[in-house]
């Protein structure tokens, strides 16, 4: 059994739109049986988070192509994309790169 | 053939996670932070070096902005002419033989009539360019969309006459070398109090209620995202051009990103402006004469441009846009992008592919060869009018 865990998000380039112009979040999540990985995360945000247009941000398992994610400042390309598992205290990013946000 | 799905699945599935924790594959000893190309990782302190490194290469291998020149910045507030105002501002501050030579200004097209917004939504986003553009030090132009109703037909001319300072890059270069020793300091004074004047007459200048009308006006008339998104794209044009010949500006620096670019592409090719690429999508662009297009940023992708400014604090102001929250298939602008990014994703060659096609396009006659072709030009666009082409095919 995992404990909850305190992280920070931070929406940018137009995302903060689909969360009611909010950028940053800090978010506490709920203990769980297995870890959270960032592909439960991206499930909790669209039901907890997202207050319009939820393909506009996740698209399948993942975020719609045209959103960077960061993990603590860092590509999440690096970091295992949907599969890192979370940390307290995390801090992770996402800011959209298309045209219009 | 209906094998492709089973057999294109399991690699795409199983894309192999590097570790965590990887280093830097230039100096080898930083931890990366981010993958620019498949298998490039780079640290923090790489990175920027080698993105301002790229921007300097750019303006250094096409040799196209003069030192001394004026030259105006079209900035947005979105991340690509923000972190290109960053670029500009960096290079002017370096040492002397490092340094960028020419004198930039900054224009800001305030679009908010036709997307939607307010007045004070406008006005709030004006507030925030202008902090930045203040902490920049640069002379700067806020034009409202709107001033379009006011601009001269002559912007619709290309303009050949006046000369190019020097006709080769060396000649000017060795010309502001001497003007350089010549002058003096006292000089440069003059020319920014001039700028200052420009400045604030322009800064005064708002727009009239019935051009506001006259601009929704045009827009309600438009049917699709698509011929609006175009149009805006035009009017854009004429204003930072107008502005540009007004202030005595004879570059103007477009902020357009290599994925930019090639949705752009992808997009004009759908429009019927297959004619027109290579003057939309290449690195300098010389269709209005006097003044010349150039787009620095189009050698970086989207990602680096977003890491960049998130990892060194380029600020930039999100302003919404007519395709703000609008579906994948709202426009053929909208579908392209969506396409390439999509692509993009699973294959991340596809923008430097379509991007290294476009560096292959070519006008096939210079726009200054005859005066007597002036006519045949395209009256909002002004590239050359493809419409023959089609009646031969007949």
């Amino acid at each position: 059994m995992a404990a909850p865990i305190a992280i920070h998000l931070e929406f940018g380039g137009g995302a903060e739109l689909l969360f009611d112009g909010v950028k940053e979040h800090h978010v506490t999540l709920p203990s769980q049986s297995e870890p959270w990985d960032v592909k439960q995360l991206l499930v909790w945000i669209r039901e907890n988070l997202l207050k319009e247009r939820p393909e506009l941000f996740v698209q399948g398992d993942s975020v719609r192509p045209g959103i960077l994610v960061l993990i603590n400042d860092a590509d999440w390309e690096l970091m295992g994309e949907l599969e890192y598992q979370l940390q307290d205290q995390d801090n992770i990013v996402f800011i959209s790169t298309l045209h219009g946000g | 053939m209906c094998q492709v799905d089973e057999e294109y699945n399991s690699p795409l599935e199983h894309k192999s996670l590097p570790a965590v924790s990887k280093k830097c594959m230039k100096c080898k000893e930083g931890t990366a932070v981010l993958i620019i190309r498949v298998g490039d990782a780079f640290c923090r302190s790489c990175f920027k070096e080698y993105f301002i490194h790229k921007f300097r290469a750019m303006l250094g291998k096409n040799r196209v902005i003069f030192p001394g020149e004026k030259v105006l910045l079209a900035v947005s507030g979105g991340p690509a002419s923000s972190c290109m105002l960053a670029q500009v501002q960096e290079g002017l501050s370096r040492d002397a033989p490092k340094k960028l030579r020419f004198m930039p200004g900054i224009i800001y097209i305030d679009e908010g009539g036709v997307c939607g917004q307010n007045a004070e939504e406008r006005e709030k986003a004006v507030v925030q360019l202008e902090s930045i553009f203040r902490m920049t030090g640069f002379p700067y132009h806020i034009v409202p969309l709107e001033q379009v109703f006011t601009l001269p037909e002559s912007v619709l001319e290309p303009v050949y006459s006046r000369e190019q300072p020097g006709s080769s890059y060396k000649a000017a270069v060795d010309q502001h070398i001497r003007t350089e020793v010549t002058r003096g300091h006292g000089e440069p004074a003059v020319e920014e109090t001039q700028d200052a004047v420009g400045r604030l007459s322009l800064q005064a200048s708002t727009y009239k209620p019935e051009h506001k009308l006259a601009l929704e006006g045009l827009f309600s008339s438009l049917k699709t995202l698509t011929a609006k998104q175009d149009m805006l794209q035009i009017l854009r044009h004429h204003l930072i051009l107008h502005t540009a010949r007004i202030n005595g500006y004879s570059k103007v620096m477009i902020g357009d990103s290599c994925t930019r670019l090639a949705i752009k592409l992808l997009t004009n090719i759908s429009l019927g402006r297959g004619a027109a690429l290579a003057a939309d999508t290449a690195f300098s662009d010389s269709r209005y004469g006097d003044v010349v297009m150039v787009r620095p940023m189009r050698d970086y992708s989207s990602k680096e441009i977003g890491f960049y400014n998130r990892l060194f604090e380029v600020q930039s102001v999100f302003i919404p846009g007519l395709d703000t929250k609008t579906a994948d298939k709202a426009s053929i602008q909208r579908l392209t992008e969506s396409f390439v990014v999509k692509l993009q994703a699973d294959f991340p060659s596809t923008v430097s592919t379509v991007y290294r096609t476009s560096e292959k396009l070519h006008t096939a006659c210079p726009p200054q060869s005859s005066t007597t072709e002036a006519a045949a030009k395209c009256l909002l666009c002004l590239c050359a009018l493809d419409t023959k082409a089609g009646k031969l095919q007949h």
